[in-house]
């Protein structure tokens, strides 16, 4: 036992070393590129959003170089696998720190952001994540940003929605208790809807260790006298809640965050019973307008056919939002050091308006955006679902 | 009437952690071993049927009997493979060893279907609900609802109606094998006891074959029903109602038969109820208080033997 921990123990020493030593080797000195980072799950549970993000960022950079760079530069992307491992995001942010990466896109996924969010406030090396929600992902310092909405975000801009286009006086919800992405709507839509005078008639939870039977909920939905469903939840038990639904004769309208993208293809022949259900995300591929469509068309090309998700559109807009602020401030130079490109693009960033595939977006100095919400209706026409625009 | 909705809805959740909790129990009571895989050959039976109904030329019926052939043939393979080397080993490394096999099964469904959701065809698709009751109109059955100003009171579809007929009906036919026919009693006695039952001349090795078979054909049946009535199927499927069955087979006495018919359905109605009347989120945090209570009065549970320890 003491032997093999001793042989673990210096094998782990050896990785440790490798990076140093490949990292010498790579630096890059070619004086017209910059090296964009990027760190996501590529294998593993999440490798779904991790894949989306690097292939949705890749587009962009390829887009970008092909029309001549920003202001001469031409962009790489290197992208390391985290496994949606907080430790292992440490680690690829070292690693591309060693390959003199200027500016990452990343993390993915929350918890590794978080953890390389610390890393690089301290190294002031600018950070722009595409998808990470959880609040923290970007308080560690002025140097990091986000694409999408935060989870409490997301659940305000829905109430608000839901008050401004009066949609419904009382609302009954249907939330995954054990989920922090479901849960943290629920937070920011219960103080909203508050504020809105909105009357939550029905706060029904289910759990991930009982998410197959709804009709208690639904049930008591129902009978609550709701006007709206809210779903803050995924798209997989909304499909389950809109089946049982069906059969207990739930008939009202129903309102989803980001997390129903993909209920459509869930659905498949059933999808009739999507009819009207309405989804607030801030991209969606069939969305027919010319920009969703141009980005979609795009990256089924690089990818050979695979549809885009909204974290590969989120991973596209962060690449070019990095390209408007290197413009807006004018970087003419690929040697310039990561703390000082960091310092430019910061204050850049507060002063761009991204017109990106998930609207048109500015940011504040917090590191959060300020958009719109796109709320679609899912428009069913015999066996085939779409969105439209609402 | 809502209560009648609840309670309609916890006994159709309940028919499918019994019908689980079936081969959990049979297996239990005859190999002494606690069959984690179980929950997994639900899935597997889930996809077969999916596969089969998916492609044009199968009828629903025809799906479901492969299934279930799949599914047997799985069970006696795997109890072949997997535990019957392991039968004079300690319980331990047999369990751990049918953990390995679940997490086998698994993964091996994640290679070959991925890991998004289907969605499944019920097998009553198209059929009308079971019954209908309106304010006005008052009892319909097998009638498709239609949009009026009456309003709807209850519903039981016919996939809750087909559960808990066939449930019901498995549960009849395997008393009755069990009690009255050659093979059956030959379980029994080696439940009771296995050497005394070589001694009498009664195949060990084929009769605990025989039960993996049977558990196994019962776990395709409850996956087709199950997928049916929560129509998900992914490979995770089968894992969290499998545990949910094992905690009924366990409240009901592991090793009886009627035992996990009544476990699984109190489970399924005390979940429901919990959910409805005291709270959506603790529903679970309550079914399991309430096992930990019985346990602790009937440590056997409700119709389990007394055993007696011998000193």
């Amino acid at each position: 036992m003491k032997f093999s921990k001793k042989i673990l123990a210096l094998g782990l020493a050896a990785c440790m070393t490798v990076p140093f030593i490949t990292g010498c080797g790579n630096k890059n000195t070619d004086s017209d590129t910059i090296v964009i980072g990027g760190i996501g799950p590529i294998t593993g549970g999440a490798a779904v959003y991790g894949i989306a993000v690097k292939n949705g960022a890749q587009l962009a950079v390829n887009e970008i170089n092909e029309a001549g760079g920003v202001n001469g530069i031409k962009l790489v992307l290197d992208f390391q696998d985290d496994e949606h491992d907080a430790e292992k995001a440490v680690n690829a942010y070292n690693t591309l720190k060693d390959k003199n990466m200027k500016a990452l896109v990343g993390t993915v996924t929350s918890a590794p952001c978080i953890a390389v969010g610390a890393e690089t406030a301290k190294d002031n090396i600018f950070q722009i994540t595409p998808s990470g929600s959880a609040i923290d992902c970007v308080t560690s310092g002025d140097n990091a940003f986000r694409v999408c909405f935060t989870d409490p975000g997301q659940g305000v801009t829905a109430a608000d929605f839901i008050a401004d286009k009066k949609l419904a006086k009382k609302v009954g919800v249907i939330y995954d208790s054990s989920d922090v992405y479901s849960s943290g709507i629920l937070e920011g839509f219960v103080a909203e809807a508050k504020a809105k005078g909105i009357e939550i008639v029905a706060t029904e939870a289910f759990t991930a260790d009982s998410k197959t039977d709804f009709s208690v909920q639904i049930q008591k939905v129902i009978d609550s006298g709701a006007e709206l469903l809210f779903l803050p939840i995924y798209y997989q038990e909304a499909a389950l809640i809109l089946q049982q639904g069906k059969s207990l004769g739930l008939n009202m309208p129903v309102f989803g965050g980001d997390g129903l993208d993909g209920l459509i293809e869930q659905l498949g022949t059933d999808v009739a019973i999507a009819d009207g259900v309405m989804v607030m995300t801030p991209f969606a591929a069939s969305n027919p307008e010319e920009k969703s469509a141009k980005f979609t068309a795009a990256y089924k090309e690089l990818t050979g056919g695979e549809t885009p998700n909204q974290f590969a559109a989120d991973a596209y807009d962060a690449v070019y939002a990095i390209k408007a602020a290197m413009e807006k401030a004018g970087v003419t130079d690929a040697n310039i050091s990561a703390s000082d490109l960091c310092d430019k693009l910061k204050v850049a960033m507060t002063e761009i308006t991204l017109d990106g595939v998930t609207g048109s977006t500015t940011w504040t100095a917090d590191g959060e955006p300020t958009k719109a919400p796109k709320v679609m209706k899912i428009v069913v026409n015999g066996n085939e679902g779409t969105y439209a625009a609402l | 009437m809502s209560f009648i909705q609840y309670l309609v809805s916890g006994l159709s959740l309940g028919a499918i952690y019994a019908l689980i909790a079936l081969g959990y129990t049979m297996v239990y009571g005859i190999a002494k071993m606690l069959n984690f895989a179980h929950g997994d050959i639900i899935m597997v039976g889930g996809f077969t049927a999916f596969t089969a109904i998916s492609s044009a030329w199968c009828p629903v019926w025809l799906s479901v009997i492969i299934s279930i052939v799949v599914c047997t043939v799985l069970g006696v393979v795997i109890e072949k493979i997997a535990y019957k080397p392991l039968r004079n080993a300690p319980p331990l490394a047999v369990l751990i060893t049918a953990i390995g096999v679940s997490y086998f099964l698994q993964n091996a469904a994640l290679l070959i279907f991925g890991s998004d959701s289907k969605n499944f065809p019920s097998v009553v698709k198209n059929a009308p609900p079971f019954m209908l009751v309106y304010e006005n109109s008052g009892v319909k059955f097998f009638t498709s609802p239609v949009d009026t100003a009456d309003k709807l009171l209850l519903t039981i579809s016919m996939e809750t109606f087909v559960s808990i007929v066939v449930s019901l009906v498995i549960m009849a036919a395997l008393t009755f094998f069990i009690n009255k026919t050659k093979a059956g009693k030959a379980m029994l006695a080696v439940s009771e006891d296995k050497g005394a039952a070589q001694l009498m001349g009664i195949n060990v090795n084929a009769t605990i074959s025989l039960t993996f078979a049977i558990g196994s054909s019962l776990a395709a049946v409850a996956g087709v029903l199950m997928c049916s009535s929560y129509p998900l199927l992914n490979p995770y499927t089968g894992s969290m109602p499998g545990i949910k069955a094992f905690v009924a087979a366990v409240f009901g006495g592991i090793g009886s038969i009627p035992g996990a018919m009544i476990g699984g359905i109190l489970l399924g109605v005390i979940e429901q109820i919990s959910k409805a009347y005291i709270s959506s989120q603790l529903s679970d945090a309550i079914v399991f208080m309430v096992l930990i209570i019985v346990l602790i009065f009937k440590p056997t549970g409700i119709l389990g033997k007394k055993i007696n320890e011998k000193v």
